[in-house]
């Protein structure tokens, strides 16, 4: 009898071991995807706040503004001014004048030549006072916006990339207000995202139900025959599948000379660079990710229930709704949330098929990285997207379990 | 329910529906299809151009495709990132898919949740961020860089399907080999090795693919020197569409269906090799 705790220490000495080891076998692939992939998403978190320009390029001014403190609608004490002349000077000293007017510049353009006049000159002055004499490189610095501009950068930390992703600022009153009309361009993107997401959704889901329920009622050998020609295009490169679409739907393409030669249409249609064009080519893409989970769900509902249903007297329509559909609901949940996850996300497509007004949100993500260079405005965007996948993604784990991912 | 024998008691209604059906998904099989094999003529049609009727065919894209330096240095910079890329998910995949089929783990949903998610992750977002990240590291402009994020990109499918062949493998053959005086690692490499290498074999070329396939986070990580095939393809669709890029993409489509009957293939012996039926 005693040695009943002994064998149970043993067995549990021996589970832990084996814990152990495969926390082990995990943990180089863990620690490859810290590095090549959590910690790149973190940067683009970090940087979405994080903003350390103004205060690490100009101390002395940030610290100067902050012990007078005075009301937005004043400019600040010569003692400010002459924070900013040393701070300028150790910046043009050390080359890292640019990026500070750059910075500013993202918040109210124009603000950067205002800075950059001032910064030209500010080396042939040896002593003060130096409200004149940066009133008299521009006179914007006799007034208080670009002061509040520059307090509105302060601190390291802060909200707005956020709040210009949503189309609202801060001014330089302090006050957060919604951007001017024509500036207000993200909120419009991000419902174009969802908008076109939800359209691909419930396309792939109307186009895949039938070919799903063709399949899955099938005989096996004609079902993987079928099977085929779906699993043919889901594996073809995206950029190949983007490029037929391009030469199918050109205005001398095959669909619109198809069709003037049957004699449907007489002027040949625009079917691409506009949003027809995004929601054919992402349908076509993301088609097999509804059509694979359904069609395994299918497959796996008796046929009898439908069959019970029936001849109990339920209508064929009845018997399809009340009883078929249900026990189709895992398939056409999984695929649904799949394909609107991943639309979410795209560029590649939209940015090729599509128009101006048809991009998503990704592809302002690049363009601010590409071209505007206002990585914290792209960095903002980018988390807002990163966390609406992330929501969907939990929801997808709770529903159908991250480890059940149908690859074809 | 075969596809054309109907029994005799259905009804004229039944028989209406069932044909609907057929020819709906005829034409949404059609959908499927049609684009992908569209082009193939396509990209042996003599003229620059892109619509039916081909006058005369030829292989000058071809002859352009594989001749000229810039299509070449970007079909070989492809392959080598690939083929790293897939090396590093598919060795790092299968060890902790091993590690995940251990029956009681504490934290496994979390740990394959986070594993999958790049799969789900927006490619750009992520690209940003390994843009970002690298800069500071300094592997930003760099084969590394893109191979490092190409990797990762890959390895939730090595993860999938490595776990999902594990799903039926008998644990007491281990067992029995370890009793039998087998070291640990003897008896993966000639026990467990030898009966899931299906499973890895199609993770890995899901990882090839991933890669071979992905031109964001080439946009973004890879400088002048980096072009590979998907990169060059866009840089042309973004251009102009040159009847290249259609040889390109008969190319591909190629290893699309190279690929297609490899994995029907290792799914078939899988399954024999565990003696399931699915």
């Amino acid at each position: 009898m005693n040695k009943q705790p002994n064998l149970e220490r043993r067995l549990r000495r021996a589970e832990l071991r084996g814990q152990l080891r495969a926390y082990l076998l995990i943990a180089p692939l863990f620690i490859f995807v810290a590095l090549s992939f959590l910690l790149p998403l973190g940067s683009v978190l970090l940087n979405s706040f994080h903003d350390p320009v103004v205060p690490e390029g100009l101390p002395l001014t940030v610290s100067a503004l902050e012990k007078w403190n005075g009301p937005r609608t004043q400019i600040p004490p010569e003692p400010v001014f002459e924070a900013l002349a040393q701070d300028m000077k150790a910046a043009v000293a050390s080359e890292k004048i640019s990026p500070i007017a750059t910075r500013l510049n993202f918040e109210e353009s124009g603000t950067r030549s205002i800075f950059m006049r001032a910064a030209r000159k500010v080396s042939t002055q040896e002593s003060g006072p130096w409200q004149p004499f940066f009133e008299n490189a521009d006179p914007a610095w006799g007034q208080p916006k670009v002061w509040g501009i520059i307090r509105n950068l302060s601190s390291e930390n802060h909200t707005l990339f956020f709040l210009s992703a949503l189309d609202f600022q801060r001014q330089s009153s302090g006050e957060i207000s919604l951007q001017d009309e024509g500036q207000r361009i993200h909120v419009t993107v991000f419902m174009r995202t969802v908008g076109v997401a939800l359209t691909v959704t419930l396309m792939c889901l109307l186009l895949g139900f039938p070919l799903a329920y063709l399949l899955a009622h099938m005989q096996d050998k004609q079902a993987n025959m079928l099977l085929i020609l779906v699993l043919l295009p889901f594996w073809t490169s995206l950029l190949v599948r983007t490029t037929a679409w391009m030469v199918m739907l050109q205005k001398e393409g095959v669909v619109n000379s198809t069709l003037q030669a049957l004699g449907l249409i007489a002027e040949p249609l625009a079917l691409v660079f506009n949003r027809f064009g995004v929601i054919v080519a992402m349908t076509h893409i993301l088609l097999p990710f509804t059509i694979l989970p359904m069609y395994s769900v299918m497959r796996q509902i008796p046929p009898s229930y439908v069959r019970a249903a029936r001849s109990l007297g339920a209508k064929p329509m009845t018997a399809f709704f009340r009883v078929y559909l249900p026990q189709c609901l895992p398939g056409i949940s999984a695929g649904a949330l799949l394909v609107f996850i991943l639309s979410l996300g795209y560029y590649i497509t939209p940015a090729l098929v599509g128009g101006a007004a048809d991009q998503m949100i990704s592809y302002f993500v690049a363009d601010n990285i590409g071209r505007s260079l206002n990585w914290g405005l792209a960095s903002a965007l980018s988390a807002i997207l990163l966390g609406a996948v992330l929501l969907l993604y939990w929801v997808y784990d709770r529903l159908v379990g991250v480890g059940n991912v149908r690859l074809g | 329910m075969s596809i054309s024998n109907l029994p005799l008691y259905t009804t004229t209604l039944q028989r209406f529906r069932h044909w609907l059906l057929l020819i709906g998904c005829g034409a949404i099989l059609f959908f499927l299809v049609a684009p992908v094999l569209v082009v193939i003529p396509l990209a042996f049609n003599n003229e620059p151009y892109f619509h039916f009727p081909i006058h005369t065919y030829s292989l000058r894209w071809f002859h352009e495709l594989f001749t000229n330096p810039v299509w070449l240095s970007a079909i070989s910079n492809s392959l080598v990132t690939a083929t790293l890329a897939t090396l590093l998910a598919t060795t790092l995949g299968t060890l902790a898919a091993v590690g995940l089929n251990h029956r009681n783990l504490p934290g496994k949903r979390l740990i394959m949740a986070i594993l999958v998610s790049p799969m789900i992750v927006p490619v750009v977002v992520l690209a940003v961020g390994a843009y970002f990240f690298f800069s500071k590291l300094g592997i930003a402009n760099s084969l590394l860089g893109i191979v490092l994020v190409h990797a990762a990109l890959g390895m939730p499918f090595v993860v999938i399907t490595v776990t999902a062949t594990l799903g039926g493998f008998d644990m007491n053959l281990l067992r029995a080999a370890r009793s039998l005086g087998a070291s640990q690692f003897f008896a993966f490499r000639k026990i467990m090795l030898p009966l899931v290498w299906p499973g890895v074999l199609s993770g890995a070329l899901f990882a090839f693919a991933t890669s071979f396939d992905e031109v964001v986070v080439v946009l973004f990580l890879g400088g002048a020197e980096q072009t590979t095939l998907p990169r060059q393809m866009w840089t042309g669709l973004r251009e102009q569409l040159s009847p290249t890029i259609l040889a390109a993409a008969f190319v591909l489509i190629i290893f699309a269906i190279f690929l297609l009957l490899t994995l029907e293939l290792l799914r078939r012996r899988s399954v024999a090799l565990r003696g399931i039926a699915e």
